[in-house]
């Protein structure tokens, strides 16, 4: 078994993990209570900046950075949003976090309330968690009898309410701009920035969005302190001033072709190798891996060769991959085609694009039907120069669009292409010899729906 | 409140939905409660119900409108089965057969995906990842996520799912008299 004892995960498959009780037992809530009754809310964030957390929900950026952008002394009210639309696909460490230990999540929300001197907390739940919702509510009503939300907790001047608020099945509620949008009952079209929801968030007021995983953290962090934080994971390199480092615990998901997917914690900078051998229990049937997405599918693929490549915050992007994500790891096995894979992250893109920016709209559903003309044997290798167009030109990064979602369609896109375009070229002129070599305008197979 | 008339929701509705109010500074943010609300009752958001939100919020009924044809999740024409299976079909699941579990479920079924069966007891939609991939492939029905799916086995683990779905509208109370629930 592997030696690193988890922490985010500890009370998992334990009896009654979901209670206040099983919480209180193994220390929960007295952090809460003690940083309450001793510290100020500024301390809060300078311990959450000292530990080097970065945000677990995609980005990695650092929390108690974040945390520091509100405007100070501001008359209020000033949100906290938890982001628990957990949709990126092969993602659900937060699920488990929640359906398992909510208190965990909810001290964190609380602790993380006090810091930025929220008074109400919105958890966004997406759809899609039933069990998770009625874990959370019951755990917020345990916390409300326990005196741990409402006014004036325990004595202090500080007033807290948590809320749960529903999703409604739609990926871009992930994207902290469309969340607040959505909070806010509106289609969750994300926001032009600035300003950034520090400034102006949820209700126009000042709003920090974090991840449920990175509430789990802040938790422990405020339990075991900044220097046990600090003693897990990769250290910032000395010669780099900008690298804040990958401290800290990570969840990992995996899933795909592996023996025994599930939901495991490592230090951050595991190998993707170790994860699928010493955690997974190997590629599934004996087979080899032909690739594996690092951390949700906008990530794009490391093939086999990249395995032993650390999963931090950095180890990805030296890879060709955009980062290390959600940390969600997909196993491929040899006997997929590369073309299938791109295909179902074109056909997820094109239906989750919210359909504001026309460059991410259109480009998702173009993709999306080059692809199915590629499966469906009438591929060109102009097609994939097309595709290539399409990927260096819809996003954030080449400007275009307002939120990140076409950045995430559009590298696997070129990641992909990149890395497998001999097994590309290969499919097309065995499955289309006749026309594999034209380069006039083709009609689309059919007409795909967006939002 | 408001003196328009309302035709799809009750008072226990309109209840319900003040009783979030409280929770939100804006009116505007409880447009997706009551959607959801709405929803869970009758299955689908007819547009005379978007109109009740719409006046129960002191919003213009486009406003709630454009929020709801955002979310593909609420069907506006008919309800969606007394079941509502969402199969997931993305990588996680697709690597373990997702695909293959949509098709056959939808064949033995005799609906497309999308589709309710005529006894509207079921509606089968495609789904992007549902988080839980370490169950894949998986298929998410009312409440019930059912793991680890065999398409052999699936349609069997969808029955087990209609049964308790047929228990609970069981024990539901029946509407009042002056709430009308059938469609006019």
């Amino acid at each position: 078994m592997p030696p690193f004892e988890p922490v985010l995960l500890e009370a998992i498959g334990t009896p009654e993990s979901h209670t206040i009780a099983s919480y209180r037992a193994r220390g929960g809530y007295a952090p809460f209570e003690k940083l309450l009754a001793e510290k100020q809310p500024v301390d809060v964030i300078e311990l959450v900046k000292s530990a080097g957390l970065r945000g677990r929900g995609g980005a990695g950026f650092p929390t108690g950075l974040k945390w520091s952008f509100l405007p100070k002394d501001h008359p209020g009210p000033v949100y906290l949003c938890v982001n628990a639309d957990e949709s990126e696909p092969g993602t659900f460490n937060n699920r488990i976090l929640m359906e398992d230990d909510p208190h965990q999540v909810i001290e964190g929300t609380m602790i993380s309330s006090y810091a930025t001197r929220a008074t109400t907390a919105y958890i966004y739940l997406r759809y899609e968690y039933p069990h998770a919702w009625d874990r959370l509510q019951a755990a917020i009503d345990e916390a409300y009898a326990a005196g741990l939300l409402g006014k004036n907790i325990k004595g202090s001047n500080f007033s807290l309410d948590i809320y749960l608020h529903r999703g409604a099945a739609a990926y871009i509620c992930g994207e902290e701009t469309g969340l607040i949008e959505s909070i806010e009952g509106k289609r969750a079209w994300p926001r032009i920035k600035p300003p950034f929801p520090a400034i102006e968030g949820v209700f126009r007021k000042p709003t920090v969005v974090n991840n449920i995983e990175t509430m789990a953290c802040v938790a422990q962090i405020a339990r075991r302190g900044v220097d046990w934080f600090r003693s897990i994971g990769v250290p910032a390199d000395p010669a780099n001033p900008r690298d804040p480092g990958s401290y800290g615990p990570k969840l990992y998901c995996l899933s795909g072709h592996v023996e025994k997917p599930g939901c495991y914690e490592a230090p951050l900078g595991i190998t993707l190798r170790e994860l699928i051998n010493e955690y997974g229990g190997g590629v599934w049937k004996g087979r080899k891996a032909k690739a594996a997405i690092p951390g949700g599918i906008s990530m794009g693929l490391m093939t086999e060769a990249e395995f032993d490549t650390p999963l931090d915050f950095k180890g990805p992007g030296t890879v060709g991959c955009m980062g290390l994500g959600t940390a969600a790891v997909v196993v491929i096995d040899e006997t997929v085609s590369i073309v299938d894979f791109l295909h179902n992250s074109c056909r997820f893109f094109a239906h989750e694009s919210c359909g504001q920016c026309t460059p991410c709209r259109e480009g998702t559903n173009w993709n999306l039907r080059i692809l199915e003309r590629i499966r469906a044997g009438k591929g060109r290798l102009k097609d994939l120069e097309i595709l290539l167009e399409n990927g260096t030109t819809m996003g954030m990064m080449p400007g275009s669009t307002i939120c990140g979602l076409a950045d995430g369609a559009a590298w696997p896109i070129k990641n992909v292409i990149h890395k497998f375009r001999d097994e590309f070229e290969d499919y097309i002129k065995r499955t289309n010899p006749e026309g594999w070599m034209v380069t006039d305008p083709v009609p689309a197979l059919q007409i795909v729906g967006a939002h | 409140m408001t003196s328009h008339a309302l035709k799809r929701l009750t008072p226990e509705m309109v209840a319900e939905i003040e009783a979030l109010a409280p929770r939100y500074p804006d009116r505007r943010a409880l447009v997706l409660p009551s959607l959801h609300l709405v929803n869970k009752a009758l299955r689908h958001v007819p547009l005379d119900a978007v109109v009740d939100v719409a006046n129960v919020l002191g919003l213009p009924p486009a406003e709630v409108q454009d929020t709801l044809t955002f979310y593909q999740f609420f069907h506006q024409q008919k309800p969606h089965g007394t079941v509502r299976a969402f199969v997931c079909r993305s990588i996680s699941c697709a690597l373990r057969g997702g695909d293959e579990l949509l098709e056959k479920l939808c064949s033995q079924y005799g609906i497309e995906p999308y589709g309710t069966t005529d006894d509207g007891s079921l509606t089968i939609e495609p789904a992007e990842c549902l988080g839980a991939c370490d169950f894949a492939p998986c298929v998410l029905a009312n409440d019930d996520l059912l793991k680890n799916l065999d398409p052999a086995a699936a349609a069997a683990a969808l029955e087990a799912v209609k049964i308790r779905a047929d228990q609970q509208n069981a024990q539901r109370p029946q509407p009042t008299t002056h709430s009308p629930m059938e469609d006019a």
